[in-house]
């Protein structure tokens, strides 16, 4: 194949200021970063009210918690991003609509969109993994606690919540590192994440193969950084025997 | 000069003496028996997918009179012509790498691309301009300062549109889209004030509105460029013969029956005249054919 490889592409001027590629994919990684961690804050929140909820007695409570996952896991991202970016504003009050697509800059309108959605979207993956984490726990858990007179809410909150997450920390790495590659479903309505500047660059510079090779390395690195820092957070705050007793 | 083209004239009489071994693409497409054209889904009126999702489009037919100059060139009629789906990322790649033999889209030959492949001649020339609501008080690119903005992503538009705003201070904000359908729905959808791009494909988009009289195509032409076939570099077996398929068209006029088949006349998908004559800088290119990029010129 007939490619002309140029690595130093990223050095050179973009011929806007005095801008270098190299600045693009900074800003790219910045918007990245904000996307996934203000989507993780949405999901790991709303996530484990809803997999609480899946576990109550209520039996409304419950339905609630299984409806939201049935739509919002089975609703491909993009499809869930284009209704949320295209379709709902449009169906908003006039005066919000002014607001959210003049008023706001397209940059901060499209960021509140696409972190709603992420951390929707995310939401109920990790639902699903704080429900099977209080499953996963020994019946006779939430049996001891209502025999020593716990109310309902004394029981999550001092005996099957701090076993579960614990347990459910690999997991939600995993839903943590999905939520990073996830959030380049924002190149698609013109936020400039990671994947639009490197799309952006690739086009720009006809060097398609060393941009794609820069942000697969920026990508991983940070997933890397994310998976490290979990699994010294999962050794932290490890139980001596909890997880075995969770497994048994 | 007469000298010239009377040899010209003798060696196309007799393309067997001079081309006596073939390789490259030519090589390619005859142990293969298959010719691949890259075509585009949504780059209309040039290269697009309509109803039963056959390419259509001016290129699309100018890829197919390249197709017949290599079926006469190889003497195999019974050539197969396929058709292989490129985006704006993925066209040189393929190209690179062999799946596509030749793309005629709507690529702008442009020096940083000439690193990568190789360009036809020139098919069409078009000027970088404004779409916008003929209600929304804008009539040149100073109109839009403090405005937002839309341009399709990885555009020559969208290069200038930052460099504007970056010189002239003109506090746009401007919005990258994915890709030319989905510009034209920020507009629509009153994102935006207006939609930078090359002037033919707003036409393209102005037809497919749903109201496409509220809409006109505004400003200075900040930029010409001009749109090329591309082929694989280091290959001028090859790129004579596209080379020659396009000149052929434009020296026998066959040219302008395309060009009004899909400028000035309904096209699919929804039956909409673009009502877009034919510009001077285009009739310039035709008469003076030229494999450069307008930077170049």
């Amino acid at each position: 194949m007939n490619y002309n490889w140029d690595w130093a592409v990223f050095f050179k001027s973009t011929g806007i200021g005095e801008e270098i590629y190299l600045h693009w994919f900074m800003s790219g990684l910045l918007w990245t970063l904000a996307l996934s961690l203000c989507g993780w804050l949405i999901a790991l929140l709303l996530g484990s009210l809803l997999g609480t909820m899946r576990t109550l007695p209520n039996r409304w409570l419950a339905g609630i918690g299984s409806a939201y996952v049935s739509l919002f896991r089975n609703v491909p991202l993009l499809v869930q991003l284009f209704v949320w970016y295209f379709l709902i504003p449009d169906i908003l009050p006039e005066s919000m609509q002014t607001w959210l697509k003049q008023d706001l800059s397209p940059e901060v309108s499209g960021f509140l969109i696409v972190t709603l959605c992420l951390g929707l979207f995310t939401a109920a993956r990790v639902c699903e993994q704080v429900r099977t984490g209080i499953e996963a726990l020994p019946r006779g858990q939430r049996q001891a606690a209502a025999a020593l007179g716990l109310t309902t809410a004394q029981t999550y909150r001092r005996v099957l919540l701090p076993q579960a997450f614990r347990i459910v920390i690999p997991p939600l790495t995993s839903e943590f590192l999905n939520i990073i590659k996830n959030s380049s479903v924002a190149s698609l309505v013109g936020l400039m994440e990671l994947l639009a500047q490197t799309k952006q660059t690739g086009e720009f510079t006809a060097n398609l193969f060393e941009a794609f090779t820069m942000a697969t390395l920026i990508y991983f690195t940070v997933n890397m950084g994310v998976m490290f820092t979990m699994s010294r957070l999962e050794r932290k705050l490890r139980v001596p025997g909890l997880i075995a007793l969770g497994g048994k | 000069m007469k000298k010239c083209f009377v040899a010209l004239l003798i060696a196309s009489l007799f393309p067997a003496a001079q081309a006596a071994e073939l390789t490259g693409t030519l090589k390619k497409i005859k142990d293969s028996g298959t010719i691949v054209l890259g075509n585009r889904d949504s780059s209309i009126p040039f290269s697009y997918l309509a109803n039963n999702s056959k390419p259509i489009g001016y290129s699309v037919d100018i890829a197919q009179a390249i197709a017949d100059e290599v079926k006469k060139e190889l003497k195999m009629p019974g050539l197969k012509v396929k058709y292989n789906l490129v985006t704006s990322q993925t066209r040189i790649p393929l190209v690179q790498n062999g799946t596509v033999d030749v793309e005629c889209g709507s690529t702008t030959n442009n020096v940083e691309r000439q690193q990568q492949a190789a360009f036809s001649l020139g098919i069409f020339q078009i000027g970088t301009r404004l779409l916008t609501k003929k209600t929304s008080g804008i009539n040149d690119f100073p109109d839009l300062a403090g405005k937002n903005v839309v341009t399709t992503a990885g555009t020559t538009s969208e290069r200038l549109l930052k460099k504007m705003n970056e010189e002239k201070k003109m506090k746009m904000r401007i919005i990258s889209a994915k890709d030319h359908g989905e510009s034209f729905l920020m507009l629509e959808s009153g994102r935006v004030a207006a939609f930078m791009m090359d002037d033919a494909l707003l036409a393209g988009e102005m037809a497919k509105a749903k109201k496409p009289a509220d809409w006109a195509i505004v400003g200075k032409p900040q930029s010409a460029e001009i749109y090329g076939c591309m082929l694989r570099k280091g290959d001028p077996q090859f790129k004579a013969v596209v080379d020659r398929a396009i000149a052929g068209l434009y020296k026998s006029g066959k040219i302008n029956a395309i060009y009004d088949r899909w400028f000035l006349k309904p096209i699919p998908p929804k039956g909409l005249n673009m009502g877009f004559p034919m510009s001077h800088e285009l009739k310039t290119l035709i008469a003076k054919p030229t494999d450069k990029a307008a930077e170049q010129l």
